[in-house]
């Protein structure tokens, strides 16, 4: 069970507000994720799947369940633990960049190694690495406002990827690109877990990205209505079909 | 993170909104440069100061007065008494107030008291006019207390106190009209100076220049020996030696082997008998608390300028705060400590101070210097030796460093709610 699971979360419970304009996102949701897997969260807006993610991601705590983050316990862990966990262990992509301006692409990639304290020298190479390896190399003295969308985009997954984490989340990673450079940035994203078997935590309301993930959370309000899985095996465009359940149809198709 | 790399960081952010950043730094730039000045005026006039008591010198000196009895308006008269209020009145103490004059009697005292070595009356003497040769004669003063202190002098040698032949300090502002080629030249020489007496008959007195001395701020006049202010005292006196029978003002040598605390009890036991004595210091204090006084009321307005620049870094750095809340959130998301962003908008505010500060004393020192120079050549020339703004150092660093600490206080409150913004607030979108 320990190692089982890179996450397992148990009855999580959150709500926000109080009293009158209390309102209850998740009213109990239970998810397991093995290491290297890929999962899409599904859901239409407002179903509560970012909340579930920043749970996930411990940006955010429960008002009940448990959870356990490679095999620890997330309340026993300090602050400081578990800011050191989302530095080291995780990445985050979100719908919008979030880059920051007038920074240089290179700089924007390694805040997260800035911020983990590493050298100047070291965590440039590892800039200069993942901006390769992104076929971005050429951008790296760029300042960020100066790139396309795909670009963009890719720099956040490389900002994402430089500290080499296990697991990467990202919210609606494709909101608000046009089909192609999504179609893109999702190739990227699903290459790396390929090669380096990063763990995918996907929030999405796109069936197609969804189903390309092994596996499939369906969400509606607050609560976790069905859960499906892939028949493909590491190709992901095989029998993207076959695996849509009708429920999880409908949810789609009201999201979109 | 790294220290460096906070500091890095703080420094290049502060630079992103260059125009904000700009008049925030100007407003504190105002508050700086004006504290500069002031303490560089300040540490001027007290270098000056300081500089004048050296000249006056005689640390074992006292001067010694009645003290000054409560015969403010109000108490109706006193009534005489032969005994103790025989020589009322004088010139000397505050105006408005009247002060006993010293009687021998009193000087008898004073010498007897134990810890005082001497004491000797300052006899006051208003001669006429100074000559050389058969030139032309000049007004003339010679300061009363001339024989207990130390003159700052351009050529010659100080007063002999001892010397039985009359002497004079000459303030080298008489050298040339009196015909000498130099101060140097003036050394040595023999002057007439002209007196007259009580009955209104006119004397001629002859003393040898020993000295050539700088005017100076509180010791203005001549200087004159012992044996040169009794000569021109016989003179003036016209022979009647009844005339002068109580004094203003004495002056009391005290044993030089005396402690501060001695010096503080031997003047406690005078004030029993009835004298306040004071030392030439206890008497440039109160000049130096006046100037205290200006400069402190100067450094008031410089501080209120600082608070009002304050409340600009607040404003800029809660701007900022608020711009940069998907930054902050981001950060946090990512793993940096809400101590680590406290640390980094506080240092932002640091840095603004530093600018300003810095730029503000940089000016500050560069202008006064010059116009330092130009005020001693012109406006202040009559008080050599003043360089009316001096730069010190450390009163320097310490104005950089009180302005980083208003910056530093002034950052607290935007870097505080940065530190404790919800990451999860500040990266929602929909
Ligand atoms: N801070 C908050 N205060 C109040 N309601 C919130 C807050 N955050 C989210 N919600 C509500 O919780 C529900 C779920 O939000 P969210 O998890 O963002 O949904 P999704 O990501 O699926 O669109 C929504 O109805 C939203 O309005
Ligand atoms: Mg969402």
């Amino acid at each position: 069970m320990d190692s089982e699971w890179v996450i397992d979360a148990q009855g999580l419970e959150k709500s926000y507000g109080s009293g009158a304009s209390r309102f209850d996102a998740l009213k109990g949701v239970s998810v397991q994720i093995a290491p290297g897997e890929t999962v899409a969260i599904v859901g239409k807006s407002g179903s509560g799947k970012s909340t579930l993610m920043h749970l996930l991601a411990l940006l955010d705590e429960p008002d009940k369940g448990t959870l356990q983050v490679t095999g620890q316990d997330a309340k026993s862990l300090s602050k400081r633990a578990v800011n050191e966990l989302r530095n080291k262990e995780f990445g985050f992509v979100f719908q919008q960049f979030f880059l920051t301006p007038n920074v240089s692409v290179l700089d924007n990639v390694i805040l997260p190694l800035k911020i983990a304290g590493m050298g100047g020298k070291e965590r440039r190479k590892r800039g200069m690495d993942v901006l390769e390896q992104l076929e971005l190399a050429d951008k790296a003295g760029n300042k960020a406002t100066t790139l396309s969308g795909g670009q963009k985009q890719r720099v956040v997954i490389g900002r994402a990827l430089v500290n080499a984490p296990r697991v990467i989340f990202a919210d609606e990673p494709t909101g608000n690109l046009d089909t192609a450079t999504g179609a893109v940035v999702e190739d990227i994203l699903f290459e790396l877990n390929h090669s380096q078997g990063i763990t995918l935590v996907i929030v999405t309301h796109d069936e197609d990205l969804a189903a390309r993930c092994d596996r499939q959370i369906y969400i509606r309000d607050g609560l976790v209505v069905s859960q499906t899985t892939s028949n493909h095996t590491h190709s992901p465009h095989t029998g993207a079909h076959a695996l849509v359940t009708p429920e999880a149809q409908t949810t789609a198709g009201g999201a979109a | 993170m790294r220290t460096k790399d906070l500091v890095a960081t703080a420094i290049s952010n502060t630079f992103r909104s260059k125009l904000r950043t700009t008049l925030t730094v100007l407003a504190i730039f105002v508050g700086a440069f004006t504290l500069t000045l002031t303490n560089a005026v300040g540490a001027g006039v007290s270098q000056y100061v300081d500089a004048q008591v050296g000249a006056l010198g005689s640390p074992d000196v006292f001067i010694i007065t009645q003290a000054s009895d409560a015969t403010t308006a109000g108490d109706g008269p006193v009534k005489y008494d032969a005994g103790s209020s025989a020589s009322v009145s004088s010139q000397q103490g505050p105006p408005g107030t009247t002060t006993k004059a010293l009687t021998d009697t009193d000087l008898n005292k004073i010498g007897d008291t134990a810890g005082i070595v001497s004491v000797d009356p300052i006899r006051a003497v208003q001669p006429d006019y100074i000559e050389y040769g058969t030139g032309t004669q000049y007004e003339f003063s010679i300061n009363a207390t001339s024989a207990v202190t130390t003159a700052d002098l351009t050529a010659g040698g100080q007063l002999d106190g001892s010397a039985s032949e009359a002497q004079l300090v000459l303030p080298d502002t008489f050298v040339t009209p009196l015909g000498f080629a130099s101060a140097d030249d003036a050394v040595g020489a023999s002057v007439s100076i002209g007196i007259t007496d009580i009955l209104g008959e006119k004397h001629t007195v002859n003393a040898t220049v020993v000295g050539v001395s700088l005017e100076s701020l509180l010791a203005a006049g001549a200087g004159a020996n012992d044996a040169l202010i009794a000569e021109l005292a016989d003179a003036q006196s016209g022979g009647i030696e009844t005339a002068v029978t109580s004094y203003g003002v004495a002056v009391a040598h005290f044993d030089t082997a005396l402690s501060a605390d001695g010096v503080t009890a031997l003047k406690a036991d005078l004030a029993t008998e009835g004298y306040t004595a004071s030392t030439i210091e206890d008497q440039l204090g109160a000049v130096q608390t006046v100037i205290n006084g200006i400069v402190g009321v100067l450094n008031a307005f410089a501080v209120i300028a600082l608070i009002a620049a304050a409340f600009g870094i607040i404003n800029t750095l809660l701007m900022s705060v608020q711009e940069r809340t998907r930054e902050i959130g981001l950060m946090k998301a990512m793993g940096m400590s809400g101590g680590k962003v406290y640390t980094l908008f506080s240092l932002e505010a640091i840095v603004i101070g530093f600018l300003g500060s810095a730029i503000g004393a940089g000016v500050a020192i560069g202008l006064g210097s010059v116009l330092s120079a130009v005020l001693s050549q012109g406006l202040l020339s009559g008080l050599p030796g003043l360089n009316i703004l001096l730069f010190e150092p450390t009163s320097v660093a310490f104005v950089i460093l009180l302005v980083m600490l208003i910056a530093f206080l002034s950052g607290t409150l935007p870097a505080q709610r940065a530190a404790k913004q919800n990451p999860i607030e500040s990266l929602r979108y929909e």
